[in-house]
Order: structure tokens, then sequence, then C-alpha cells
């Protein structure tokens, strides 16, 4: 159980939308990435989403190739239109 | 203190009146985004932005503290509306305050042009055909 991890993913927009869902929790492998989740979320839901998001990490702007660690909550946050 | 805020109430430029305001100020620019009935050819009936709020106000703070040192701010100010809106209905506004005008008006443009490109809040169109759609955005 020590190599698997529990992260939390919070959707918005065309994202929650497609997903039908506002959040979801994923069990994921120990050295996971968003990029790795993406995929997880595409399979799961049938959809394809690409890659046209920034990441956000416990509200903080992060990175595609950031190792995710237990607990964490994860936002793909596609291109914002605000104003 | 946080200058940038979310709503889900209408924006009144009234009950914005005192911000901005002192002895040192000697301009105060101030920039409204409304909703309008047209887009790319379509005719909008109203719109729906959603917002990642916690982050939002990060950025958007992020932002006016930016233009307040670049443009040497007296005050900042920004709030933004979430939810359905009908057209004509305000959507944003930015306050700057400072002693001149050129640096009020830059900064204003500054962060109105920063808040549509780094703020996550999604704007959803609602068409006089009943279709609908999420905005691309810049990407």
């Amino acid at each position: 159980m020590a190599d698997l991890l529990k992260i939390q993913v919070i959707y918005f927009a065309k994202i929650r939308e497609l997903t039908g869902l506002t959040q979801e929790t994923f069990i994921i492998k120990k050295g996971f990435t968003p990029s790795n989740v993406l995929g997880l979320i595409e399979e799961k839901h049938c959809i394809v989403l690409g890659v046209n998001f920034k990441i956000a990490i416990n509200d903080e702007f992060s990175d595609w190739d950031f190792e995710l660690r237990n607990g964490d909550n994860l936002v793909f946050i596609p291109p914002v239109t605000g104003g | 203190m946080n200058k940038f805020k979310i709503t889900s109430d209408i924006i009144e430029i009234e009950t914005n009146k005192s911000i901005g305001r002192g002895k040192a100020i000697g301009a105060r620019a101030l920039f409204e985004g409304i909703v309008r009935n047209s887009n790319e050819g379509q005719e909008v009936i109203k719109l729906e932005y959603e917002c990642y709020e916690s982050l939002a106000i990060k950025e958007g703070n992020l932002i006016l503290d930016e233009a307040t040192k670049q443009y040497a701010l007296n005050d900042a100010f920004c709030v933004h509306r979430i939810g359905s809106l009908e057209i004509g209905e305000t959507a944003v506004i930015v306050i700057t305050a400072s002693k001149h005008r050129d640096e009020a008006f830059r900064a204003c443009r500054y962060i109105i042009d920063e808040v549509k490109i780094r703020v996550p809040i999604w704007k959803k169109e609602h068409y006089i055909d009943g279709e609908s759609g999420w905005l691309k955005g810049a990407g």
C-alpha cells in the first residue's frame, strides 16, 4: 500500500461537463504525474481531453511532470476566458 | 487585504465609488467589462462564468500587486462576477488610482489584460438558437 497514493482531482468548466463530476478521487501509483492522471481520466470517462491545460496542485500553479504526493488536490485548468 | 474579489452578486459601480480615493491621488481610472449580445457572428443571449476561486483570488491579487509596483499606484482593485449574467450586466471592473493619469490608465489596461489571460475564470456563451459553448481562450 505504501506505493499507492490517494489524490483528489477537481473539475471545472468543460472538463467538469465532460466528466459529469465536480471532483473525483484517484488511487495512483507513487511516481505518477498530472500527465499520468489525465490519461486515467480519459480512460475512465472515455473522453479525449488533449493537453491544452495548465496544472494546479493545492491551489498553486505547477507542472505536468510534478510527482504527486498523497493527499494532493489536482486541477487541470483549461485556457481561461474571463473578463 | 484582498483587493481582487469574486462575486455572484450584481456589480454596482456606485458601491465601489470610495475605492481609490485619497488626498495624494490625482487620477482614478475605471474599466468596466460588460456582457454584449454577440460574439464571432453569433447572437448571445446570456453568459455563464465559472471560477476556480481560491487560485483566482491568489492570481488576481498577484496581478494587482505587480501593477501597483510597476506603475507606483496608490490603489488597485478588481472585482469579477461569476454565475449567470444577462446582456448589459457588468462582468468585471478594474479601478486604479495614482498621482497622475498616465500611470492610472496604463495600470488599468495591464490589470484587465493580465486577468483575461491568467486568472482561472471561464466563460460559457448561450446563443439564440439554443446552443451553448465554452469559449476556447488563447490557449
